[in-house]
């Protein structure tokens, strides 16, 4: 049989020091527990080296190489060595070639080219007569910051480019004029930008928090014990959880646009119930990644962390922050995979561009299949039973 | 069904590891429809292990068996329609109210009037007017009435309870025992895990499990009459006495109850032998007496800590 004495209590000198006594006791506990969560350890190293990566490689407010449409209305040499000489300025990358003034708009509307260069008919020989021809160049300026810098300094670089050029030669000034057209935005406002935007990370941020917890908080709290001894299956559990948010996003949303077009005067120039319709789409996709981490977590504060790792690249590799045609390949290809890029481009066309389902249809089918790919990991993840 | 009728539960050598160490070690158990079944042991002996690879919470690392008739292996979705699962922890929603959890439960099992099972529930419990108050906010006697409500609100056939009254006041403890011979007596198997020693003899059969093995089963007598203890009861002046006891030969336990001590053995030469030199003090009065429940079971657990520790 073993007695449990008591031991006498502390001396009086050593007490003097019980402040750092106790700092000390609190600071270690702190750290053993610490490295015991593993999770929060590798945040500690991965937020700043993710922050870091992505700033310094993958953003540049300068962009270059800029996905743009050319509406050709006349095959020349001419055309063709000033369409050279405005990819070799760098800032533009022709990916579309048109002949039909709609597909150029659609082109535009749907944002798959930011700018669009349009060579009208009878250029070549204008230029000859010395008649200073119009050549219109089209920005979708939705994003100012992608359209400026290219805007601005466009004229000066295409003098120099086209300066050994048989027909222009060293001509003190351009036979032509650069019109440029900054479409959408003609005043470069910045709010026009930001506003729909704020619809997309405002409801990435509040939707991913809402679900990321409630898997974690049934184990924290005891009850998910008793929920996975009742016949629920997990699909049932997860639809439970994310449709009730899907209401709340969508209160969420209204606010944020009425706000938008009241206070800040930002047109809907769109199909409203099209807006409705896809925001409750994009509001489904982040409660299922929510929900997705809420299955991976193994409690509330991991599940807040990994809910911030997916938010810091949602912000910046989207297009909300910074251009994201500016971004190299493998930061597009990873923005691509991130639900707010898909919908700022939504969002953005509709707004201010007053695009339609059919200039949509890329990214509406993204956001479909990012939903069901977290969908079924969720499930898949979602343990039946505590092995 | 199979041909064990009136047989429960019928599993045969489970086991269960959790991180390289074995929890329950090949556990063979058979309950007969309509009976309590007391499961006792000390803490962390495997009792909620069991528990809960008999409701498909867990699955076993080998073994066997039914459950109502249902394979435990391949039936969980079936067995989880029947059985009521109390667990040790209170895991009804502390932030919805009383009928909003009885409600919610009705719902999962989907029972026909779910609002009116619910109310009749609250009749039941005798919670009536309590309906609207947070599930959070009930006493824990009251918690745990309202926790065996949910889990027998879906009429089931089995109901597990994990020490269903730990932390509950004497009187809630009675009623809540009273309850449970009710149900049983409606058909209800009940398999109830426990450290009480009073609620140990309110049950038709008991198992004593130890280290993930199980020690004796039977009813209270029968396990009392395998242990071969024998016991005495000393009274008197007592003073010092349990320590010059303790650790002589054949001296397997000396416990005090009270006034009392408890001197036990199960040689009984060896025992007789050892205390004939204080049986002769004054002072101090030997008889012979039965050991209790609980004499046996920490002998079984002194034995099994030998064994498997």
């Amino acid at each position: 049989m073993s007695t449990i004495r008591a031991t006498g209590p502390v001396s009086e000198i050593r007490d003097r020091f019980g402040f750092l006594r106790r700092s000390y006791a609190m600071m270690a506990k702190e750290f053993i527990q610490l490295r015991r969560d593993r999770v929060s350890f590798a945040m500690i190293v991965a937020i700043p080296v993710m922050q870091l990566l992505l700033f310094g490689y993958a953003i540049n407010t300068t962009p270059h190489h800029l996905p743009s449409a050319v509406l050709l209305q006349e095959d020349s040499d001419l055309a063709r060595s000033v369409l050279k000489a405005l990819e070799n300025t760098a800032y533009f990358r022709f990916v579309y070639e048109v002949h039909d003034v709609e597909d150029f708009d659609n082109l535009l509307k749907s944002g798959k080219v930011l700018f669009g260069v349009e060579i009208p008919r009878g250029f070549e020989r204008a230029v000859r007569r010395g008649d200073k021809p119009a050549l219109l160049v089209a920005a979708d300026a939705t994003d100012p910051v992608a359209a400026s810098s290219a805007l601005g300094s466009l004229g000066m670089i295409v003098q120099t480019a086209l300066q050994h050029d048989l027909y222009i030669g060293d001509a003190p000034a351009l036979p032509f004029e650069i019109r440029a057209h900054a479409r959408y935005n003609p005043a470069a406002e910045s709010r026009i930008n930001i506003v729909p935007g704020l619809v997309g990370t405002i409801l990435t941020m509040t939707m991913l928090i809402f679900t990321a917890l409630s898997v974690t908080r049934e184990i924290e709290r005891g009850t998910m014990e008793s929920l996975l001894s009742m016949p629920i299956k997990p699909v049932e559990v997860m639809l439970g959880k994310i449709v009730p948010y899907i209401v709340v996003g969508f209160i969420q949303a209204f606010l944020i646009v009425n706000i938008g077009v009241f206070l800040f005067g930002v047109p809907v120039l769109g199909n409203l119930l099209l807006l409705a319709a896809l925001s409750t789409l994009f509001i489904a996709t982040n409660l299922a990644i929510g929900y997705t981490f809420s299955t991976i977590a193994q409690n509330q504060l991991q599940a807040i962390q990994m809910s911030f790792m997916f938010f810091l690249p949602s912000l910046l590799l989207s297009g909300f922050m910074f251009p994201f045609a500016g971004m190299p390949a493998w930061a597009q290809y990873l923005g691509e995979c991130l639900p707010l890029t898909h919908y700022l481009r939504i969002v953005r066309a509709i707004m201010l561009k007053g695009a339609s389902m059919p200039n949509l249809r890329f990214d509406a089918v993204a956001l479909a299949i990012l939903m069901l790919v977290a969908m079924t990991i969720a499930v898949t993840r979602f343990r039946r039973t505590l092995d | 069904m199979n041909a064990g009728n009136d047989i429960a539960i019928d599993v045969r050598g489970l086991s269960k590891s959790f991180g390289g160490r074995e929890v329950v070690h090949d556990l063979s158990m058979q309950v007969k429809r309509g009976s309590i079944y007391g499961f006792l042991g000390p803490n962390g002996s495997g009792k909620t292990t069991t528990i809960r690879i008999l409701c498909g919470l867990l699955t076993p690392d080998s073994g066997e068996g039914t459950c109502l008739g249902y394979d435990i292996l391949r039936d969980a979705e079936k067995i989880k329609r029947q059985v009521g699962y109390m667990t040790q922890r209170f895991s009804l929603y502390q932030d919805l109210s009383v009928r909003e959890n009885l409600e919610f439960v009705a719902r999962l099992y989907g029972l026909a009037d779910a609002r009116g099972a619910a109310r009749d529930m609250i009749k039941r419990l005798g919670l009536s007017g309590r309906e609207e108050q947070l599930a959070g906010e009930l006493s824990g006697g009251w918690k745990q009435r309202l926790a065996l409500g949910a889990c027998t609100l879906p009429n089931p056939k089995l109901l597990l309870l994990d020490e269903p009254t730990a932390g509950v006041d004497p009187k809630a403890r009675r009623d809540f025992w009273n309850e449970i011979h009710a149900l049983a007596a409606e058909g209800l198997t009940v398999l109830v895990s426990t450290h009480y020693m009073d609620e140990a003899e309110r049950c038709h059969e008991i198992a004593y499990i130890a280290y993930g093995h199980l020690l004796a089963r039977g009813t209270v007598d029968e396990v009392i009459a395998k242990s071969a203890l024998t016991t005495y009861t000393v009274t008197g002046e007592l003073g010092g006495l349990a320590a010059e006891l303790d650790h002589k030969p054949g001296v397997d336990m000396v416990a005090p109850f009270g006034t009392s001590l408890h001197v036990s053995g199960r040689d009984a030469a060896a025992l007789e032998a050892s205390i004939a030199p204080w049986r002769e003090k004054s002072g101090l009065h030997w008889q012979k007496s039965h050991p209790s429940l609980e004499d046996v079971f920490i002998e079984l657990m002194n034995r099994s800590r030998d064994n498997f520790q």
